[in-house]
Formats: structure tokens, C-alpha cells, sequence
């Protein structure tokens, strides 16, 4: 199974999510963000980091790489796509994911072991979690609240499309002041996801706070192997 | 052509050459100005044989420097050479004297590690100072052609209180962070330390750390004639150029650029990318020679690269891309804009090198090349603007031997120790005092600082902060890995800065051992006071020997470091504050030692003995805003024996966690350790008051050396008793791991709750800054 990992100038986790991939015996391809070519994977990850320095807006740069021309059109046909931290910021620039992600409310970078709950174990990217568990990700990023309208939050919550919500503890709140505490959502088919955690870092004893971030790459390997 | 270099050549008509140097020596030139001594001038014009040009003397102040050229502290720098063995030399792959130090860390690996300072610039501006000193280490990193892999931060503030602190530490904090993070590196320790000394004057020093396969090791040299000197990342501009504006105005009277900041202005995502350009360049092995632009900018990689080789080197500085096409020569040769970097280059290698960077859309230009003569000669736009042995600029600026003169007021300060001062005697008055004492600003806990920097990125980081050491992993297959710490107590090395110097080698020593590896070398950032003044010239001699000294006790050489003087609010210097970072090596990194207790049942250890040693150490400070007296005694023995026990006990897995006992004594590290993973703990204390003749408030307070708790599991305790007693390691058994007890029951004191303890150290820093 090959997993495209996508660079662009200013990613940061790219090795990180190749090696993830790595770990459940999958094979990671790398993509070069200036070439037009997807290389034949059969999913994609984008990756955290700066993208272009994230000069301008987070992801809005990234969005307009030569990689991306085919990746929407592939993502709109079912490929599956992860976006993670700053992969999810391109994905809702490129409008394959609803919402935006704008600075931390409390407006400072922020690394943390965050807990998640994962509210639909049914994408293609999270079919190995249960439906409700709870696990722990480490979260780091300085612009990952969740914004979105209201009729978009109702639609994403009424079709199921949060996939995680931060876990809050009474009377407190969440990370970055994501709307509805949302961490994580998918589009229409499931194919897509983001989310701002990382569960690459979370693939390895002796690294990482846990190994929660293995379901996601054992998720899409059954999901290749099966489709 | 664009208007703007047009413009510029019209209001620039004149050039000051080699050529008008020759014919108009009495032409009167602001040495002065740009922080040359008469002798020094005069020597320039000695061993040029002529006064310099413009642009010659604004690359000799600039290399005479006290910042460039070490003259005040050369001299002290013999003793490291006095002090290192030749055993000590043999992990030593490269030494004092280039970027950054190399050690041999086994399997073919070379790690290279060094910390610098960027006070001053950090108080000024206070994120752009921070972040560029993390930007400039890492260039000094990438230089010697290894690839980045973790960054620390050891940083000291005025008084938490003080209005100016509000101004800097936020500001510096989301300097490194917003460096560092956006370069993907994992920030994985450092220090934060508040005292009133530091208040006009902030200590920013930043430690990076980088790997390579031995022979990919690249020196800053320019050899072989007619290879391609290349400049290349960002353009350079204006930013930096402090004291030369002197120089650009007496060169042109009018249209002259505006004032610029003296303090450089950083963009990380151009050194990001100029970090995996650089890495491409060595996989294809197309460097012949590198070197980073930082301090003295172009000034400093011309006459350096050219001082190293072999032969001579000419540079067409007109080639150089500008930002601000209205710079002056004069300025151009300063300037300290950032992310740049110089390459030698054969021209066989000449097209792949560029293609690389255009690869990575960094711009490279060839500026010059390495010539057969011996000179280092620059032209502007044709005309020879500089003609020098770069020798002469580079490597030999003058040398002070500056008076030294042991300060007056110790011996008053010696003996004001803390001895008449009430101690708390009741269970109720030491637990109240534990958790004063965990809510002092040094003591209590620094998430708000630590978690705006990203630990995790690259996948490697075993541990970081505030784990003992920061460790990560090298190589990806064997987990052959490395672990850092950096410490100093600029308190101790007030009362005494030779035993001073050696207790923050102790600690960093210490704290690598603390996680289980095994210490190699370390690097150090002198930060002291003036320079002219005896007392902080002798306080920096002082500690350089006590460096020294030590480093030969422990084994462990030195491999490089930076020094930083001037740092003090008028007559008033800091605390001397030599900041050790030591770096050790584990085979396995996977295997470290974490410092809080998880395992119920685990049985906890006391190593080390306890003397009554409360001077300088953080309950005089808290409960009595006292300095005064004499620090813990040092004893390197101990802490050698110390870390060969924590060593094996990691290997032979005979401890889960290891804490060190620094400042806040055994009370502090109790607590810490378990409110790390909220798992409680029963101790008693009896034994050891009894077996070192102390009562319980010392225990738990005193700052004694060579010390740290370990959490020991049953099955593992015969045979770690065994090994301390074979080997003469003191060694006591204090209590044990209760998941049943909520947080620590001092038996026959007192008994403090896991949310007592949380309260006390989790408030104090977001009180101040927010949440």
C-alpha cells in the first residue's frame, strides 16, 4: 500500500508521517509540492508545519501548489486524504473541508497531550477506533480553532462529519477555542479527513505520549487492502 | 535596472579604494566611533602599511570586536587547552575554534552541539533578539554539516513582578517559539530563572544540537584556486548594521539610507528551507567549504573561509543581491541579515549545486572565488576596496590581558551566611514552607513558558522538559540517541565563582547522567559583566578555570562556547552566570529514565549524602530574599561515582525514574517527582537525619551536591543495593511509590495532597502572564 506524504517548502512533519506509515507496514511515497503528480498512491497525507512559511493565511499558499491540482479532483473522486494540523488548514482552504482555522483564543502557540473522543469511527482514516473512545494526541499548533457559520456546524454535527471533539473537563474548554470543541471533521464520503492533533507523533513506544495515533495509519491500510 | 540602485549611484559618486588610502594617509578616519583603540587602529595601519580604506576598517572593528575577536578572554582560554587530556581528546572530533564542537558518539555518528548568547538585542527587541539567536546557533549547527535535531533554551529574567518583565518574557518566549517551531525543531529543555539581577539585563542563550555520519563533517575553509565562493539564502539588507552608520554617513553626505534597526529580523521559514537546501548539498557532496553569516556578517565569512584555507580569495561585493539597493560597501560587509550562508564550491560541481537551490527557491549567487595569492581582496564595481591577509582580520585581533582584582565586598559576602536565620521546626511550618517554596517564581512550574514550543516534531524526543535532560533519538534503527541538559546558578557563582562554575558543571553533569547517559562533553555561555572591570574580570577567570578544572576531574573536554560581556545595568554587572550544557550518549534512548514515578510498590532511594548546606540556595532566597555565605560544597568524585551508578542502573533496568536534587533541595524534587504523573508517595526521613547528623528541615532543604531520589522496583532492589554498596555510592532508603496516599506523607511531619502541591506550582507564572 503506498501513502503519498506531501512537502512543501515549511512542512515540518513530513518525515513524522512517512515513519508513521512505516510502522503499520505500509509503503510512504513521497510528493513533492512543485510536481503535478500524485505517483500512483492510494492515499495521501498532508502534513504538519508552515507551509510557504504560512505567510498570508495558514494553507492559503499551499492551496495553489502544482501537487494540489490533482489532488483535489483525486480527493473529490474518493482518494482518500488526511490533513493534519496545518494539512488540515489546506484542506479548508482548498474547500475540500468545510470551516476555517484561525488563531488560538488565547492567541499563543500551544503543545499539549490533548485527550479526543472520536465522535465517527466510519472514515477512512479512523475505522479502527471505536465509536465514543477516548484517546490521547498530542496537539501543537498557534492558529487550530475550529471555526465555521452555525448552519455549517449543524450540518457537519446532524451528518455525522465531526470526527473528534477535544474532551473538556468541566467548567473548562478547550485548546484553542475550536467552535463546539470540534478537533476534527470529514466531507460527505468519508475519504477526506483533518484534523489540527497529530497522531503521527503518537506511533512509537519510548516517543510520544501514546500509541492512539497507530489506528489511523491501520485504519486506511484495511481500507486500501479491502477496497 | 530599477530606479532605486540608479538613484543610489548618483547619490554615491564616491568609493573610498585601496588606491586613495594610499594617497591620502592622513586622511581622518572614526576609529573611534566604531569602538577601536588608538593602538588598534594604529596596528591596522601597521600591518596594512598604509591607513585602511573605509570598508577595511569597518571589517577590522567589526572582527576586533570584543564579540568577534574574544580579545578580553583569550587569554583565559588556556586553561581549557591546559586542562584537556589526550583521553579526553579522543571523542573529540572537532574542537574549540570552529562553528561548533563534534564528538564521536559511536556507530559512525558525530554529534555537534554549542550554545550561544543574544542578550542584549533580546532586551532591546525582545522577539526578534530571541529568535534570531535561536536562528543564528542553528546556522552555526548546519555549518558543519549536520543536520539540526533539537534546540534549547536557557533564559533568565529580572524580578516576575517588575513591570519590564511583562514586556520581555513574553516577548522572548514567543521569539524562540515562533523561530524554532516554524523551523521544526523540538525545543526539549533549557532553564527559565528569575532574579533582580537580570532585570535591565535579560540572559537569552540558546543551545542547538545536530547529527551527521562522520564523514560528512565540513569545516568553514576556502582551498583550492579558482574554486566558487557562492553566497546564498536571503538577500541581505539593512538590519544589523549597528555602529557602521557612523562610516555611511561620513561616505555620503546626503540620500543617504534611513536609519535602520540595529537588531536583525528573522524569518524562519526562509532558514527552514535553507536548512534542507543546505542538507541537499552535502548528500550531493558539492561543498568543498561552508560557513554560516551571522555575527559581522559578510566580514566575518570572507576573512574567515579565506583565513582557513589555503590560498587567497577575491569577492566582486557589487554581486552581492540586495534588499536596499541604496547599501553602502561599508554596509554591506556588516550587515547581519539573516539566513545567509557562504559556499566554497569546485566549478566542476558549480551547475548541481545550483540546480539544488533552485530546487528549493533559494537564491545563490557566485561573488568570488579562492585566488593562489594570499590576500583577501574585495572590489566594488571594479575597484579594490579591500586588500588584506585575512589572517589579520579573522584570527589576529588584539588580545587583552585585563587587570583582574578579587572583588572587595566578598569576604563580607562570604561571611553574611544563613546560619542565624529561625528554621521551621514543625511538620505544619515545613510543609507550609515546601509549598511557599514551590510557588517561587525559579521553583514553580514553567508549562507556560514550555508548552509554546514544539517538543514533538521530527518524531524523535524521548523526553524534554521538565524531565532532567532532553533527550533524542539519532539513529532511527539502533535508537542510539543523545541527552542534554544546561545548567548554571548564577547565586552559587556570586559567592564564589570558581566553585560556582564547577557546581553548574555538577548539575548538567548530573542531570545527563539523571536520565541514563553517559556525559561526553559539554559546551558553555560565559555571561558576565564589563570586561574593564577587575572584580568581573576576575570572577571570569575564575570561572574558566573552575570549568577547566572540573571538565579534567569528569573527563569530559570542551568543545566550544561563546562569551558574552557588557551584560550589567551601569556599574552594576549580573550575577556571573556560566551556563554549562553538557551532552551524553545512550545506546538505546527508548530506555531512559523519566523523573516522575508512575509504579505503586517501587521503593524510593536517597543517593548521596546531605550536608547543612543552605547558603545561596532558594529557601534563603524565597523565605528571606538573602544571598550570602558560601555554596554547596562541590565534589566531582561524587558526582563521577553518581553517574556511573545511574548509567548501569538504566542499562541493567534497576531504576523507573531518577530525579536530581538542585535548587529546593529533596523537598522540591519529592514533589515534583510526584506530582508528575500524580502518583503519591510515603517517605521518612529518619534515617539519614540520623546517619549524616541532621534534623529534617535540612533534609529537605539543603542544596548538598552529588544527590538524586530513584524509584526502584522491588524485584530490582537487592541488586541495586548491592551495586551502590560495592561501589561506595551512599545510599538510603527514604520511603516508597503509594498510589494510596494523596501526594506525599512526610512520616512523623507532615502530610501534603496532590491538589495542595498542583495549587502551589501550577498559579504563579499565568497569575502574572494570563492563562
Amino acid at each position: 500500500m503506498k501513502v503519498g506524504v506531501v512537502t512543501f517548502p515549511g512542512s515540518l512533519d513530513d518525515r513524522d508521517a512517512a515513519r508513521a506509515v512505516r510502522a503499520v507496514g505500509g509503503e510512504p511515497v513521497s510528493l513533492w509540492h512543485g510536481d503535478a503528480d500524485l505517483r500512483g498512491v492510494d492515499a495521501v497525507i498532508l502534513p504538519g508545519g508552515f507551509s510557504y512559511g504560512d505567510y498570508l493565511r495558514c494553507g492559503a499558499i499551499a492551496r495553489f501548489a502544482p501537487v494540489m491540482d490533482q489532488l483535489v479532483p483525486a480527493a473529490r473522486g474518493g482518494l482518500p486524504v488526511l490533513g493534519i494540523c496545518n494539512g488540515f488548514q489546506v484542506l479548508t482552504e482548498s474547500h475540500l473541508l468545510p470551516g476555517a482555522l484561525i488563531r488560538n483564543d488565547h492567541r499563543k502557540f500551544n503543545c499539549v497531550d490533548t485527550r479526543l473522543r472520536v465522535e465517527n469511527a466510519q472514515t477512512a482514516w479512523t475505522s479502527d477506533f471505536e465509536q465514543g473512545q477516548e484517546i490521547t494526541v498530542v496537539l501543537k499548533n498557534g492558529e487550530g480553532g475550529f471555526v465555521a457559520d452555525e448552519r455549517t456546524l449543524d450540518e457537519l454535527e446532524g451528518e455525522g462529519r465531526v470526527v473528534f471533539r477535544y474532551v473538556v473537563p468541566e467548567g473548562g474548554r478547550n485548546p484553542n477555542g475550536s467552535y463546539r470543541d470540534i478537533a476534527g471533521i470529514t466531507n460527505e464520503r468519508g475519504n477526506v479527513v483533518g484534523l489540527m492533533p497529530h497522531p503521527e507523533h503518537c506511533v512509537e513506544t519510548g516517543y510520544g505520549p501514546s500509541l492512539d495515533g497507530l489506528p489511523f495509519f491501520t485504519s486506511i491500510l484495511k481500507q486500501v487492502v479491502s477496497a | 535596472m530599477s530606479t532605486t540602485s540608479q538613484s543610489s549611484t548618483t547619490h554615491a559618486p564616491h568609493v573610498d579604494t585601496v588606491g586613495d588610502a594610499g594617497a591620502t594617509p592622513e586622511h581622518e578616519q572614526p576609529w573611534v566611533e566604531l569602538g577601536l583603540k588608538e593602538d588598534e587602529y594604529q596596528r591596522i595601519r601597521d600591518i596594512l602599511g598604509r591607513r585602511p580604506t573605509s570598508a577595511e576598517l569597518a571589517m577590522y572593528s567589526v572582527m576586533w570586536s570584543e564579540h568577534c575577536s574574544y580579545k578580553s578572554s583569550k587569554v583565559h582560554f588556556k586553561h581549557f587547552a591546559d586542562n584537556t587530556t589526550d583521553e579526553m581528546r579522543e571523542k573529540l572530533l572537532v574542537g574549540i575554534g570552529e562553528n561548533a564542537g563534534v564528538v564521536d558518539i559511536g556507530d559512525g555518528w558525530a554529534v555537534t552541539f554549542k550554545v550561544e548568547s543574544h542578550n542584549h538585542p533580546s532586551y532591546v527587541e525582545p522577539y526578534q533578539g530571541a529568535a534570531t539567536g535561536v536562528g543564528g546557533i542553528v546556522r552555526d549547527i548546519m555549518s558543519m554539516g549536520a543536520r539540526p535535531i533539537a534546540v534549547m533554551d536557557p533564559l533568565r529574567f529580572g524580578n516576575l513582578n517588575h513591570p519590564d518583565t511583562q514586556r520581555v518574557l513574553p516577548g522572548v518566549v514567543a521569539g524562540v517559539g515562533g523561530y524554532g517551531n516554524c523551523l521544526g525543531l523540538p525545543n526539549i529543555g533549557g532553564e527559565v530563572v528569575f532574579d533582580d539581577c537580570y532585570q535591565g539585563n535579560p540572559l537569552v542563550n540558546a543551545l542547538c544540537v545536530g547529527a551527521m555520519r562522520r564523514e560528512d563533517i565540513h569545516l568553514a575553509k576556502a582551498s583550492g584556486t579558482g574554486n566558487k565562493v557562492i553566497l546564498f539564502g536571503a538577500k541581505t539588507g539593512g538590519d544589523g548594521i549597528g555602529g557602521v552608520s557612523v562610516l555611511a554617513s561620513e561616505t555620503f553626505e546626503e540620500g543617504g539610507p534611513a536609519k535602520r534597526p540595529a537588531v536583525q529580523v528573522g524569518d524562519p521559514f526562509a532558514e527552514k528551507v535553507l536548512i534542507e537546501c543546505c542538507l541537499d548539498l552535502y548528500r550531493a557532496k558539492v561543498v568543498d567549504g561552508i560557513q554560516d553569516l551571522g555575527g559581522a556578517g559578510l566580514s566575518c565569512a570572507t576573512s574567515e573561509l579565506a583565513s582557513n584555507g589555503d590560498g587567497g580569495m577575491q569577492v566582486e561585493l557589487d554581486l552581492v543581491p540586495l534588499r536596499d539597493a541604496s547599501l553602502r560597501p561599508e554596509e554591506i560587509l556588516m550587515s547581519e541579515s539573516q539566513e545567509r550562508m557562504m559556499a566554497v564550491v569546485e566549478p566542476a560541481k558549480l551547475d548541481e549545486f545550483m540546480a539544488i537551490c533552485r530546487r528549493w527557491d533559494v537564491e545563490a549567487t557566485v561573488i568570488g572565488e579562492v585566488t593562489d595569492g594570499e590576500h583577501l581582496v574585495i572590489t566594488w564595481h571594479g575597484e579594490v576596496i579591500v586588500d588584506v591577509p585575512p589572517r589579520s582580520v579573522a584570527h589576529d585581533g588584539p588580545v587583552y590581558h585585563r587587570p583582574l582584582e578579587r572583588p572587595a565586598y566578598l569576604d563580607a559576602l562570604q561571611e553574611n551566611g544563613t546560619a542565624a536565620f529561625a528554621r521551621p521546626t514543625t511538620g505544619d511550618e515545613l510543609k507550609a514552607d515546601l509549598l511557599t517554596l514551590l510557588a517561587s517564581p525559579n521553583l514553580c512550574d514553567k508549562s507556560w513558558v514550555t508548552d509554546q514550543y514544539d517538543r514533538y516534531v521530527l518524531g524523535n524526543t524521548a523526553l524534554a522538559m521538565p524531565d532532567d535532560s532532553g533527550v533524542v533519538r539519532v539513529d532511527e534503527e539502533t535508537g542510539r540517541g543523545v541527552a542534554v541538559s544546561t545548567d548554571c546558578n548564577g547565586r552559587f557563582a556570586k559567592l564564589d565563582p570558581y566553585a560556582g562554575a564547577q557546581l553548574a558543571l555538577a548539575e548538567a553533569y548530573r542531570n545527563v547522567a539523571t536520565v541514563g547517559a553517559t556525559p561526553l562533553a559539554i559546551t558553555d555561555c560565559l555571561n558576565f559583566g564589563s570586561p574593564e572591570d577587575p572584580g568581573v574580570m576576575w570572577q571570569f577567570e575564575q570561572a574558566v578555570k573552575g570549568i577547566a578544572e572540573g571538565c579534567r576531574e569528569l573527563g569530559v573536554p570542551v568543545t566550544g562556547g561563546n562569551v558574552s560581556f557588557y551584560n550589567q545595568t551601569g556599574d552594576v554587572a549580573i550575577h556571573p552566570t556560566p551556563v554549562i550544557g553538557v551532552l551524553g550518549v545512550m545506546d538505546d534512548v527508548a530506555r531512559r529514565t523519566p523523573s516522575g514515578w508512575k509504579t505503586p510498590g517501587q521503593v524510593i532511594y536517597l543517593l548521596g549524602a546531605t550536608r547543612d548546606e543552605l547558603d545561596g540556595g532558594e529557601w534563603a532566597h524565597v523565605k528571606h530574599g538573602h544571598l550570602g555565605g558560601r555554596p554547596p560544597r562541590v565534589d566531582l568524585a561524587g558526582e563521577k561515582l553518581l553517574g556511573e551508578i545511574l548509567v548501569n542502573a538504566s542499562r541493567d533496568g534497576l531504576v523507573d525514574a531518577a530525579h536530581d536534587l538542585s535548587d529546593g533541595g529533596l523537598a522540591v524534587a519529592l514533589a515534583e517527582a510526584t506530582l508528575r504523573h500524580g502518583v503519591g508517595a510515603r517517605v521518612w526521613l529518619e534515617e539519614v537525619c540520623e546517619r549524616d547528623g541532621i534534623d529534617a528541615f535540612t533534609v529537605l532543604f539543603s542544596e548538598s551536591t552529588a544527590r538524586v531520589v530513584v524509584a526502584v522496583p522491588r524485584s530490582e532492589e537487592v541488586r541495586f543495593t548491592d551495586m551502590c554498596t560495592a561501589r561506595g555510592q551512599v545510599h538510603a532508603r527514604i520511603g516508597v511509590v503509594d498510589d494510596q496516599t494523596d501526594g506525599i506523607d512526610v512520616q512523623g511531619q507532615f502530610g501534603v495532597t496532590l491538589a495542595e502541591l498542583g495549587e502551589a506550582h501550577t498559579g504563579t507564572l499565568p497569575a502574572v502572564f494570563g492563562e
